[in-house]
């Protein structure tokens, strides 16, 4: 609980309930336009397991599926009568308990094979096939609030080549901080100038340049810890000229073997990014909305070797200052045989793509019927709605 | 403006891996090429002190193992000594937080940084030093097809076996032998899981389950999985979860020695891992519609053999190996005659390379594809004389770039696509590196290189601000990332 943010609350009811709109009015509308508004899509790449993520405890068909996984949940905070929230999401845990986080259990893209490879694709570039699109959408929801708010939010890649998601038409930019000595500006100069005219490498070269000028912070250039690295991504998007939208991806997920000790390790990196992150944020943390998504999830009994293999339905979760969080949302499908999705993977009957449009279009606020239509386009799907206050 | 290339630009740059320093350009391109399909030594020089320890694979990873339960008790011994302090640092559970403990007890097999190092460095310097760069290039594309991690326990020791012994000596040879060797070499065991798997119904089960001993063991699907995705008949190649399924049985029993608490009973196979009959599932196996009678360690190798000269192992490969030189959207007219050929040939790959050769669109003046950060950092090391450079700061600079060898993000290797690469933060390291690497070694006539190394093809552009450079080195850092450097 940091005092600042009590205290902008405090001033800003205060000063409403005396009416001292003058002094109010321009920050409060200054807040609410698209401008200031975040976004972090943090995609797990391995498929997470959900199972772990936010275990159905109270579901009498996961002792027998995940009976060595049982102690890991004993004492773990509880997000309800049904869920345990895994032992290692302790930044997370604590927002689930503020109402900053909000779980969605049993999701899918509707993807239902299990290649990582096309997985992913069809979880990047919203499509509804592997490799049918070529841009990614979170690059089209860049142009969607560019269009609504009649500027383009800076879009940012927090890794050393563009993601998937984040590719496609409208401007955005990768960094990863490098390891390497600053080249000499005349050099980058006469660089540039070599690039004249070359329409692919002096775009690159240009694009660089700029957000190696907003990261100007030197004691943040070692991606070298996940919680160095929620710091750099909150220090890229806070400030004039910062990113809006945001992306960043951990891997670590694909635990076919000793389940317990890998998950366990990733989902502590996950946490302490996040943790950094909202710290680094500060008061912005309230228009801020983190997206965490994986592109499918394992099975639902252990294998031989205490592990498990691809599945299909995963869990994911939202955080920021106005998720409607502390709560989960889960159509639940059971873990009997019969309710398995062919008879191995845990079932899913909610749309990733849903829960992704919605939260975002309410975040940015934007039309969810149009947001649904132009991230995951050619789906029956409507977007999920009440998932952040607008 | 990308100028356009001529063809023996082409051949040196496209087919190649980039003009050496003290080189001159070929005469007649495509007998340049076909020269080096003869000359190629799958062992050069450079191995001739190579020690190949595939077979000790077990032994490293019990190596392995022990050394962590050293270190751990060393740790807690130092634990108790001052209990509170350390508290913190535990629970990131991040091994580069923890204390670095003063003494480290010295391996019996050299440290697993030291050979992976070494491997590295040489696989490197042998693409530097090659006078057959295509076929070097091949070695490349080929191990990050079959591609291995050195991010597991284990893998630091054989990835560079892996594709010394594994990839190396089959480049020119049938696809079937390659497959055989690289994804049962214990590096890819290790890396897919697969040599903790056994069979659920196998003797070694059914025993253990009787005297109720030890933990249950079964079934990883991991590698069958991969293979079938990766390595084989492709993600679309029509096979379903119970072709995996069932492959993960014939797989059983294939491991690494030392490990199961079975070594007496194994097997020595040919590509460097053992055969554990006791581990492996009884039984006919059913997989992509054709039947495998229980044949031991020779079902597994049926299965594979057949999968390498499937017809959807030859689409997947042609389309694979035709966008490797002719970019993201290879010609349908030249993957479809490199499918022909792979299926005629039973998988023959210097078959294939011929028939790329002969294929005018691989010939086309325009560049087709980004260069990918090694393949860039292999041609720029070729270019300068790099005696001077220190291997470390190349380890370095191979990090910073985004791509070390045999540390792919996942099995399926690095992305061959131009959109992977042509980052903007990528662009700006190469930068960086190359004034960097300019620095350090000679600088003498470096118009003549450039022109000696795209032949015929340099730009206006490219040559108005290399004779504008203020320096030679400056020059020299230029030629390294102008357009004709980055792309092919």
């Amino acid at each position: 609980m940091t005092r600042t943010n009590l205290d902008r609350r405090s001033v800003l009811a205060g000063s409403l309930a005396l009416g001292a709109t003058g002094i109010v009015w321009p920050r409060m509308a200054f807040a609410q336009a698209a401008g200031t508004k975040n976004v972090l899509l943090v995609v797990l790449r391995g498929a997470a397991d959900g199972l772990a993520m936010l275990a159905p405890t109270g579901d009498p068909g996961f002792a027998a599926l995940r009976e060595a996984t049982l102690p890991n949940f004993e004492g773990a905070r509880k997000a309800d009568s049904m869920f345990t929230i895994h032992p290692s999401f302790e930044h997370v845990g604590k927002a689930y308990g503020k109402g900053e986080a909000l779980f969605v259990h049993a999701t899918s893209t509707s993807y239902r094979k299990r290649s990582h490879f096309d997985g992913q694709n069809m979880l990047e570039t919203g499509g509804t096939k592997p490799f049918a699109k070529r841009d990614g959408w979170l690059n089209r929801l860049v142009s969607l609030v560019g269009e609504s708010a009649g500027s383009t939010p800076k879009a940012l890649a927090i890794a050393p080549t563009m993601p998937l998601a984040l590719r496609g038409s409208a401007p955005a930019s990768s960094y990863a901080p490098s390891t390497l000595p600053d080249a000499s500006e005349d050099f980058m100069q006469r660089v540039s100038l070599l690039y004249e005219g070359d329409e692919q490498l002096g775009g690159l070269l240009s694009q660089a340049l700029e957000t190696q000028a907003m990261a100007s912070d030197s004691t943040l250039r070692n991606l070298r810890d996940a919680e160095a690295a929620g710091k750099l991504a909150a220090s890229l998007m806070t400030g004039p000229g910062s990113a809006r939208i945001a992306m960043i991806e951990l891997d670590g997920w694909d635990t076919h073997a000793n389940q317990n000790g890998a998950f366990g390790r990733a989902a502590r990196k996950l946490d302490a990014l996040i943790g950094s992150y909202r710290t680094g944020m500060g008061e912005a943390w309230d228009d801020t909305l983190v997206l965490v998504a994986t592109e499918f999830g394992r099975t639902a009994r252990m294998n031989g070797t205490r592990g498990t293999d691809h599945g299909t339905g995963t869990a994911t979760f939202l955080m920021g200052g106005s998720v409607r969080g502390g709560r989960v949302i889960a159509d639940w499908p059971g873990l009997s045989n019969a309710a398995l999705f062919e008879q191995r993977d845990l079932n899913p009957t909610t749309s990733l793509e849903a829960v992704l449009a919605g939260a975002s279009a309410e975040h940015l606020g934007l039309d969810p019927r149009l947001t649904m239509a132009r991230l995951f386009p050619d789906r029956a799907t409507k977007a999920l709605e009440g998932l952040v206050r607008s | 403006m990308s100028s356009d290339s001529s063809k023996a630009s082409i051949a040196l740059n496209r087919f190649g891996l980039g003009i050496r320093h003290n080189e001159s350009p070929p005469s007649n391109p495509k007998r340049f090429l076909l020269k080096q399909i003869d000359g190629y030594d799958p062992k050069p020089r450079l191995l001739a002190g190579w020690d190949d320890t595939t077979e000790k694979a077990g032994e490293i990873i019990q190596e392995v193992r022990r050394q962590r339960r050293r270190r751990q008790s060393a740790m807690e011994a130092e634990n108790q000594k001052a209990a509170q302090p350390l508290a913190q640092s535990s629970m990131t559970g991040d091994a580069s937080m923890a204390p670095e403990t003063p003494e480290r007890p010295r391996p019996t097999i050299s440290s697993r940084a030291q050979i992976l190092r070494h491997d590295t460095a040489l696989r490197t310097q042998i693409a530097v030093e090659s006078n057959t760069p295509m076929i070097e290039r091949l070695v490349h594309f080929w191990s990050n097809h079959f591609s291995v991690s050195a991010g597991k326990p284990g893998t630091p020791q054989q990835v560079g076996n892996h594709e010394f012994r594994a990839i190396r000596p089959h480049v020119l040879g049938k696809f079937s032998d390659m497959l055989k060797a690289a994804a049962l070499h214990p590096a890819m065991l290790i890396y897919l899981d697969q040599y903790r798997s056994a069979g659920p119904n196998s003797t070694w089960q059914t025993r253990r389950r009787k005297r109720g001993n030890g933990q249950e063991r079964g079934l990883n699907e991991n590698l069958a999985r991969e293979i079938l995705e990766l390595h084989t008949v492709g993600v679309n190649g029509g096979y379903s979860q119970s072709d995996v399924t069932e492959f993960a049985r014939a797989l059983t029993g294939w491991t690494i020695r030392g490990l199961l608490g079975v070594e007496r009973l194994a097997a020595p196979q040919s590509p460097g891992s053992d055969y554990v009959q006791v581990a492996h599932e009884p039984g006919t196996r059913t997989i992509m519609g054709r039947q495998y009678e229980d044949t031991g360690a020779k079902q597994a190798l049926a299965v594979l053999d057949d999968l390498a000269t499937h017809p959807s192992t030859a689409k997947f490969i042609a389309d694979k190996f035709a966008r490797h030189f002719t970019g993201d959207t290879p010609p349908p007219a030249l993957v479809s005659r490199l499918e022909t050929d792979f299926l005629r040939s039973g998988g023959d790959l210097g078959g294939m390379l011929r028939v790329l050769i002969d294929a005018p669109e691989a010939w086309t003046p325009q560049p087709l594809k980004f260069r990918a950060p090694y393949e860039w950092l292999v041609a720029v090391l070729r270019i300068v004389d790099e005696d001077k450079l220190n291997p470390r700061r190349v380890a370095s600079g191979m990090r910073a770039l985004g791509q070390v060898p045999w540390r792919a993000p996942s099995p399926a290797g690095y992305d061959d696509i131009d959109a992977s690469w042509a980052g903007p933060d990528a662009v700006f390291r190469r930068i960086e590196l190359a004034e960097r690497i300019a620095r350090l070694v000679p600088s003498d006539n470096v118009m003549e290189r450039a022109e000696a190394a795209f032949p015929g093809s340099l730009s206006a552009q490219t040559r108005t601000w290399l004779s504008r450079a203020e320096s030679s080195k400056q020059a020299l850092g230029l030629l390294l990332v102008a357009p004709e450097m980055m792309r092919r």
